[in-house]
């Protein structure tokens, strides 16, 4: 089992400016996915189920949302006498403050509180990944290899493995190169920036990461890469299962859908791995005599008039009379009015869709690109927004 | 409501539930898909700002204790106050029935809780009320007791019903009247100051006396200042199993729905971090209220899903009633049926109960 010899650092600081206008007042670790969960959930109960009861949270664009979110993380059983989950934002010191300039500057500023903890290791976490792992199990493997840091990579297409940070391994997954974002990959096994680091080690490369002038002050970039020039027992850590980094828009939709499969490969019933977030109080959702609803996910809260088809549906949301929701995501609390049709959408919290409006492209089941709209907006009866307006 | 205090009563009438309350408490009994009855008379009085409640059981209370935990999901989980679970304390003398001798084993909770005012209520009255205008009611009639009633024509065997005079004052209170001549009907809800309730409970208890209303109320009728207070919103008085049945029907109305869960405050409970309700290919669902974790891919109509059931390919359900994590296989059909907690139903299997007379399976029953 973990135990203090092992705290996770949680990077959420990233605005995801992918994300469009969903990321426009929360940082993208707190997106809603998955029909009740924000992205961070994720990670968070991976901590929780993996035995960490010392988690910080490093956060820096729009802060409030998730702030408020995590408070003092009981939902994640992260509310601790010894430990617990503390947000950390930039702050200022004596001579002056600065704001989190990388991912590795970002944990070297805060120093003190790891050291607080005087960890064995330190366990560098993405706040914005959908995955399901046990750290614990990689702790086990870091320790075994008597490794220095230890990286989980996944295999990824050989078609996108540009596009990620690719591990070039020996055959004991000793880690023997490290190309970001190469042109030609040599291997499929991308990063999942997932990191395992004995903290004495990693201490002295923040360190001297910051005291390098031209340093970007970057984990992938900067520390890894300088890690492995003059360190032998870098390790990779194989993963398999469902990880998606929900980057874009696009990839947010596709992982929503992907949830719809009729065996999803992230599978949220697991009762030894629940995922767990903060729940709104809400009763059960109410389907009317006339609703259709099928190969969907729908939370508590709502109450259903129309037809739901391929879609997930976050709790309190309304859905008038005749109206068609396909292959769509209507985030907490949206309200269709009737006769609304909605195809291959993402719906932002809280917007208004009066009635006899046409929201997406085409008709259910045409090729067409994805419409999203904004948290909050209130579109008028009989309008058409169509793909690229992000109302 | 720094003043006031709650006091849920659950020395009930348990056994009117038959197969339901054979293993749990009245107030612990589940309902409208992810609550157990104790959950809205618990909501109500922290919605009204109480932040003092005792809860008063009996026996078979396990359950209960399990789902109130420390009381974090109603906010009651406080330094100061908060919840207090009052288990009964025999010391190997005989027991009586009643509430009146469970109130007085806990004479030192009153005395050392700081508030003055009690609002003291049982929990098969399920409804959204605001206790806030019931305590104003009771300190603008300066009344000694406010009861709450509504009106309500039907069977009045199992009710409590006061006759009032036209300035609402309460002139008379008959229990269980096979034949009633007014439909003033108790919500088994009271308002009074804690001193007040404490000399009644002593003043019972010394002469023998074992029942709050029969013995309590009726007895000193005369010496007191009884009011009524009328509530007009959704009452479901659950006091028996066709009531149960019937009240948990009721719910799919969404006028029912909006107003008691959302009108006066939310109904909180506690929290399973189960998933999304997940409906699959073959679904067909119609007039149904279905909370989190259910993966359904058959056919339901005019039912209740709690959390975590399963409902396979080819199955057929009408007018039922699913607990907790039951499991239909695959072609199975049921109807009028209300299935406990964990009960599974294996593959083509047919049911059949009547609205009047629902089939009730027990928990973690394999059929």
């Amino acid at each position: 089992m973990m135990n203090k010899a092992c705290i996770a650092m949680i990077l959420a600081g990233g605005q995801g400016s992918r994300l469009g206008v969903l990321t426009k007042r929360v940082a993208k670790p707190a997106v809603p996915f998955g029909g009740k969960y924000r992205i961070i959930d994720f990670t968070l109960s991976n901590c929780a189920n993996s035995g960490l009861d010392t988690v910080g949270v490093l956060t820096q664009y729009q802060p409030l949302a998730l702030n408020t979110y995590i408070g003092i993380g009981s939902s994640w059983d992260l509310d601790r006498k010894h430990g617990g989950v503390t947000v950390l934002p930039p702050f200022v010191r004596e001579n002056g403050g600065e704001w989190y300039k990388g991912t590795a500057n970002a944990v070297y500023q805060n120093i003190d509180f790891i050291e607080a903890h005087n960890p064995e290791h330190v366990l560098i976490l993405s706040g914005d990944h959908i995955y399901k792992m046990d750290y614990a199990a990689m702790l086990t493997y870091h320790k075994q290899r008597q490794a220095r840091a230890t990286i989980a990579v996944i295999q990824v297409p050989w078609e996108e493995a540009s596009r990620f940070g690719i591990m070039n391994v020996d055959d004991q997954n000793k880690i023997v190169e490290f190309d970001e974002k190469p042109a030609n990959p040599r291997s499929n096994l991308a990063s999942m920036g997932v990191y395992i680091f004995n903290w004495p080690i990693l201490k002295q490369y923040l360190e001297a990461d910051e005291a390098d002038p031209s340093s970007s002050n970057d984990f992938g970039k900067n520390v890894i890469p300088k890690m492995l020039a003059s360190e032998n027992d870098l390790y990779a850590y194989p993963y398999s299962g469902y990880w998606k980094d929900v980057g874009t828009l696009d990839s947010l939709w596709e992982a929503n859908m992907d949830l719809l499969a009729e065996k999803p490969s992230l599978d949220l019933h697991e009762r030894n791995w629940r995922i767990y977030s903060v729940n709104p109080t809400q009763p059960p959702h109410f389907l009317a005599d006339q609703s259709i609803i099928q190969d969907s996910l729908i939370n508590e809260g709502c109450i259903v008039y129309g037809l739901v088809d391929h879609s997930v549906i976050f709790p309190g949301v309304r859905i008038g009379k005749n109206s068609k929701i396909h292959d769509s995501v209507l985030m907490p609390n949206v309200t269709i009015g009737e006769n609304v049709i909605v195809s291959k959408a993402i719906i932002g919290s809280n917007a208004i869709i009066e009635e006899d409006c046409h929201i997406g492209q085409g008709d259910p089941g045409d090729e067409q690109e994805l419409t999203v709209v904004a948290e909050g907006a209130h579109i008028k009866s009989r309008s058409k927004i169509a793909t690229t307006a992000q109302v | 409501m720094k003043d006031v205090m709650g006091i849920i009563n659950l020395v009930e009438p348990a056994e009117l539930l038959k197969d339901l309350t054979n293993h749990r408490t009245l107030g612990a009994v589940p309902i409208g898909g992810r609550y157990r009855l104790i959950d809205f008379v618990l909501s109500n009085m922290v919605n009204a700002g109480l932040r003092n409640v005792g809860i008063f059981v009996q026996e078979q209370y396990r359950a209960l204790m399990d789902h109130l935990g420390t009381g974090r999901e109603w906010d009651l989980n406080r330094q100061r106050d908060g919840l207090f679970i009052l288990p009964p304390d025999y010391r190997g003398e005989e027991r009586n029935s009643g509430d009146i001798e469970i109130l007085h084993r806990h004479y030192d909770y009153f005395e050392r809780s700081r508030q003055d005012t009690v609002i003291m209520a049982g929990t098969s009255m399920v409804c959204n009320i605001d206790y806030q205008k019931a305590l104003a009611y009771h300190d603008e009639k300066n009344a000694d007791i406010t009861v709450i009633y509504h009106k309500s024509r039907g069977p009045s065997n199992l009710s409590t019903i006061f006759s009032l005079n036209s300035d609402q004052k309460v002139t008379g209170i008959q229990v269980n009247p096979l034949h009633a001549k007014e439909d003033n009907v108790s919500m088994k809800m009271y308002i009074m100051s804690k001193q007040l309730l404490m000399e009644l409970v002593d003043l019972c208890l010394c002469r023998g006396e074992t029942d709050f209303v029969k013995d309590g109320l009726i007895k000193n009728l005369s010496q007191l200042n009884i009011y009524g207070y009328c509530f007009n919103g959704y009452v479901a008085s659950i006091n028996s199993l066709q009531a149960y049945y019937k009240h948990s029907m009721e719910l799919l109305d969404p006028n029912i729905w909006e107003e008691l869960f959302f009108r006066s405050g939310l109904i909180y409970t506690k929290v399973k971090n189960e998933a999304p309700a997940q409906y699959g290919h073959k679904a067909k669902v119609s007039n149904c209220l279905v909370a989190n974790g259910c993966m359904i891919d058959g056919t339901v109509e005019n039912s209740i899903l709690f959390r975590g059931v399963r409902i396979q390919k080819g199955v057929h359900i009408k007018g039922s009633i699913l607990m907790q994590r039951s499991e239909i296989k695959e072609n199975a059909m049921l109807e009028g049926v209300i299935l406990d907690k964990d009960v599974v139903i294996t593959e083509g299997k047919h049911l059949l109960g009547d609205p009047g007379y629902p089939l009730v399976i027990g928990k973690k029953t394999v059929l």
